[in-house]
Parts: structure tokens; sequence; C-alpha cells
């Protein structure tokens, strides 16, 4: 997904010289090419995160569109109060990219485990919050920011579902995308972690029972006309993400469906649960150790599918 | 303009706005009201039928705490009618205690949280820079503000890139919140530290209207610190270099006492 990114952010920068990539001292060979390619578009602000969030925003004040990239936690949480502040309350064109998503990063430790930015993220009034689930997600999801006013959040994984688009398919903000279709159950992902749902939902289907899979890659805003279709046509949701599920993915749909009347006959929500991961490996391993891999969606889709 | 009449103007405005609004900050205001004479009055290049001239001087209060003196100064140049400065912190207005951009002309930021401005003025006088623009960006900081990490990530910023067209002002009344500065959170050697993060320091009386002037005149190749040497509480006997009145409301015969003292002073 990183190198989805930057390619195409690079494609765009180069057509249009309001664009800028600032790093707060990540990205060692990713951003190479950018950086050598469009020099007067390319910053390096050191490790200093806030000033990362802030100088952002007196650029983007100025009529640039600024995108700000580093890892996990640093260029939201440790900046926080700088992109509510700054970034947010003057509608500044802050476009923050946080590479390693969840347990992207997983044999680093709890430090660099970003678990709970979309929720936190998600509450700041004006920031659109996107998690692509695929590689063209990725890509069309910088378009699609350029496109918006105002600031955002773009939280890349490691892991991706690949490439799930069909022949021109068309990518907005807020519109969910459905990569598979069925009528059992609906199972909604934002972020990587959507290939474990796809995975799932194809081995579900060999024992008969057919999933629905829906990318969820904005939360903010969130699909309402995909859940109401999801829970009118299929009856019962999961919500899989690699994230606490207090106002993320899960929180996010949870709060939706009930202000809008609409009531899945059963639903579930997988994603950690009032604890920090503290266990290392690699972010498949560590899905599984969290009950969100392919195996616990399975199961849940089972579940829900039976108490429907 | 005349800018020691502008300063008294700002002190009298500011005080019936934080009596009226019950709000406070006023020594903090007293304290920067010549700073802000000096560059409203006489070095800002802005133009108030055009706030959103491209090619203006930006000014952002970093202490948005005293942001009833930047609302007077703003109504003084013109921005918006004197009449506003009567809503100062009352329900519905849009001029809240902490100075804010929203419906607001001449503001280029909304702050209260400490620390904000100077990053955010180091972006501002980027993009000019990239832009090939001649204006500059100024940005007043307070002295116990300082403490704010983010700021000197931004000096550092600001020295690596040369910013030459950003001018951070210090109002050093050597008073915090609580206590002086120099028993919460030493600064000095200030003009030192800020020297030695590669920025040019001018020291001078901040009160001193001509010594400002002469402070804020370009520089060839860095960055720019005025730092301005002021007391807080400013212009009236019983405020200044008092803890007290960085959160009192003047009221009643304090209110009455402060305006004699202000409108009697010379301009
Ligand atoms: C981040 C942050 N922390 C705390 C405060 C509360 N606060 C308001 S003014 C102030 C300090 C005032 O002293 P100084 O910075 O020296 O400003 P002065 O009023 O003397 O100009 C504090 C701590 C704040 N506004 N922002």
């Amino acid at each position: 997904m990183r190198d989805a990114f930057v390619a195409r952010l690079l494609e765009r920068a180069t057509a249009d010289p309001r664009i800028m990539l600032i790093t707060a001292d990540l990205g060692f060979g990713v951003l190479t090419r950018f950086a050598e390619a469009l020099p007067r578009q390319y910053l390096n602000v050191g490790v200093a995160e806030q000033n990362l969030a802030a100088v952002a925003t007196g650029m983007a004040l100025e009529g640039h569109v600024v995108f700000t990239y580093s890892i996990g936690n640093f260029p939201t949480l440790r900046c926080l109060e700088q992109l509510r502040n700054d970034a947010c309350y003057h509608g500044a064109a802050v476009k923050s990219v946080a590479i390693g998503g969840g347990f992207s990063y997983g044999p680093l430790g709890f430090s660099h485990f970003a678990t709970e930015d979309l929720a936190i993220l998600r509450a700041l009034p004006g920031m659109t919050v996107v998690a692509p689930g695929d590689l063209w997600e990725a890509e069309e999801s910088v378009d699609a920011l350029i496109a918006a006013p105002g600031p955002a959040y773009l939280r890349l994984d490691k892991s991706s579902a690949g490439r799930t688009n069909a022949a021109g398919e068309g990518f907005a903000l807020g519109r969910s995308r459905r990569v598979r279709d069925g009528g059992d159950v609906t199972l909604v992902a934002c972020g990587g972690i959507l290939g474990d749902a796809v995975a799932a939902a194809d081995a579900l289907a060999g024992e008969g029972l057919r999933c629905r899979v829906l990318s969820m890659h904005t939360l903010t805003p969130v699909d309402g006309a995909g859940l109401a279709a999801a829970c009118a046509e299929t009856g019962g949701l999961v919500t899989i993400e690699e994230h606490v599920v207090s106002g993320g993915l899960g929180g996010a749909v949870a709060e939706h469906c009930l202000e809008h009347g609409l009531r899945p006959r059963a639903f579930a929500r997988l994603g950690l649960r009032g604890e920090f991961a503290t266990t290392v490996g690699g972010q498949a391993y560590l899905r599984d150790v969290y009950g969100m891999g392919r195996t616990a969606i399975m199961a849940a889709a089972r579940d829900i599918a039976a108490r429907k | 303009m005349d800018t020691r009449a502008l300063a008294r103007r700002i002190r009298v405005h500011a005080l019936r706005m934080v009596n009226r609004g019950g709000s406070s900050h006023i020594g903090s205001i007293f304290s920067e009201a010549d700073v802000l004479a000096v560059l409203y009055g006489a070095v800002l290049r802005v133009d108030p039928a055009r706030p959103d001239w491209p090619d203006r001087d930006r000014f952002v209060l970093s202490k948005g705490h005293a942001g009833a003196g930047v609302y007077a100064a703003l109504a003084e140049r013109g921005f918006f009618p004197v009449e506003w400065l009567d809503t100062h912190c009352a329900d519905g207005s849009r001029l809240s205690g902490h100075v804010s951009h929203k419906g607001v002309p001449g503001v280029e930021l909304s702050t209260g949280s400490l620390g904000h401005g100077l990053p955010v003025c180091g972006g501002m006088a980027y993009a000019a820079k990239l832009a090939g623009k001649t204006h500059r960006v100024f940005c007043l900081l307070s002295d116990g503000e300082c403490d704010e990490g983010s700021n000197w990530e931004a000096a550092m910023f600001a020295a690596h890139h040369r910013l030459d067209n950003l001018v951070a002002v210090v109002d050093y009344n050597k008073i915090q919140s609580l206590a002086p500065v120099a028993d919460t959170l030493r600064l000095e050697p200030f003009a030192d530290k800020w020297r030695s993060f590669g920025w040019e320091a001018r020291e001078v009386d901040g009160h001193d209207h001509d010594a400002l002037r002469a402070a804020f005149g370009a520089s060839r190749d860095r960055p720019v610190v005025v730092i301005a040497h002021t007391v807080k509480g400013r212009g009236v006997s019983f405020m200044e270099n008092s803890v007290l009145w960085h959160y009192r409301t003047p009221r009643d015969a304090e209110y009455d006492a402060a305006l004699a003292e202000l409108t009697a002073a010379a301009p």
C-alpha cells in the first residue's frame, strides 16, 4: 500500500505543484524517488511531528495540498492537538498519512501498533478518515483526498487484499465497495484485513454459507446506503478491523445502524477489546492471537448466520 | 498612524472588554499592547478593505489568551466596527476570549492552546519562500509559552530553512500564570538560546515604540526574534508586575481606577 500510495502521489504531484509531501524523518528508500523528482515539493522536518502537522497547516493555509507522512501513531496521536486546532479548526488541506496501520509493525512492539487511531481521528470534526483495504483503494484515495477540501487521515497497512477492483469500477469516498456478494451474512472490513475477510468468505462459500464482503474504506463519512442494503438483504453483520472495536469501524457501524433504524438481526464486532496488544509477531499471527483473523471471521460468520 | 495613541486605545478597549465580558488576562494584554500598536500602526502591510489580500503580511497571536488586544487593534485599524468589541465573550459573540478567526476579518489563526502559533508560522513563511513572495510573517509569543517544546521544533525548522521572512516577538514580561518565569522554568540565557538555534536575536524595551519599530526591520539571512522586555499589567500602576492580574477581572473601583490612569496618561 505504501508503495502504491507514493507512486500515485508522485504522479499527481508532478502535474500539480500545489501538492507537498512532508515527512518526519521516515520513509527510508520509499520517498527517495519523490524527493529526487520533486525537491521543491518534498520536505523532511526531522523527528518533530508537532511541527510536521503545524508546518503542513501553515502551508495549506497558503494554498498547498499537504500530505504528511510517518508511521502509525506519530503523525496522529503525537500531534493530535495540532491536527485538531490547526488543521481541522481551520479546514486546512492537511492529509495526514500513517503507514503501519494496526499490527503492520507487529515485531516492533506496542509503541508501533496503531490500534486506536481510527477512533481518535474520527472524533475530530471535519476530518475525513480513510483506511483502504487494497492497493487500488490506496491509489484511488490519493486522488479522492486531493479533490476533497479540508483535512483527512489516510491509514495505510503493510498487508492488503491485493487488487479487488472490477474493470472500470469507480471509487468514491464514503461509498463502500461490494467485494464479494452473498445473501446470508455481511462481512464489513476496513484496512488491509479486508484480505482476511475475502479469504474467509471464499472458504465459507465451500460450506454453502454465502457472505457479502463490504470494503468500508471510509469511516468518515460511513456508507449508510451500503449498510442499509446489507441489513435488508443479508440480515447479519460482522465488522472486522485491526483496531479497538470502540469508536472504530465497529463503533461507526453500530452508531449508524442504531441512529438510522437499521436493525441487523445479528451483529458482531471483531477487533481489540479494551486492551493493548502486548504480544509481538507478524501481522497475520497477531490477527489470530487477537481474534480477528480468517479463522475468527469464519467462526463469527457461522455464529451470526445461525443466530439471525 | 500615531502608534502611542493606538496603544492607549487598545488598552482602554481591552479594559472595557475584559470588564464587560467578565474575562481575564488584562495583565497579558497590557504587556503586549505596545507591540501590537507598533505592528498594526506602523509595520504590518495589511489592508482592512482586503483582509485576504495575498501579499499582506501575516500576523499570528500565539499567546491566544490575550486576544482582546488583537481584536481592539483590528477594530481600530478598520477591519470591523469598533462596536463589535462590546460583545467580547458575550453569549453568541464571535469575539471569544482566546483569539478566533471564525467570522473575524484580519485574524489569521485561532489559538488558545499555547505553542501552536510559531510552528504554523513556519509553514506560512516556508510557503512564501517557495512562491517567491516577499511578505513577512510575524508571530507574537509569551514567555511562559516558550516552555512548550513545539516552539523549539519550530525554531530549528525556521533557522534550518533560513526563513528571514519570519519574525517571532516574545512578550517577555517575566511572569507566567502562577509565578515568575524565573521561578517556574528558567528561560535565561534567553537571547543566547535563540542565537544558538540559528536566529538573530534583538532585545528591546517592549514599550519603547521607536526601539520596537527599529527591531522589526528586515534581516539578511535568518529568522529574527525580537525579545521585547515588557511589564505585565503595564499602564496601570496597581496591575504592573503582578501575578494577580493574569486571571483577575477588573471590577467596580478597580475598573474605575484603571480607566482613570489610562485616560489621564499622555498619549
Ligand atoms: C497548552 C496550554 N497550557 C496551558 C494553558 C493555560 N495558560 C493560559 S496563559 C498561561 C501562561 C501565561 O503566561 P505567559 O505564557 O508568560 O503569558 P503572559 O500572559 O505572561 O503573556 C497558561 C499556562 C494554555 N492556554 N495552553
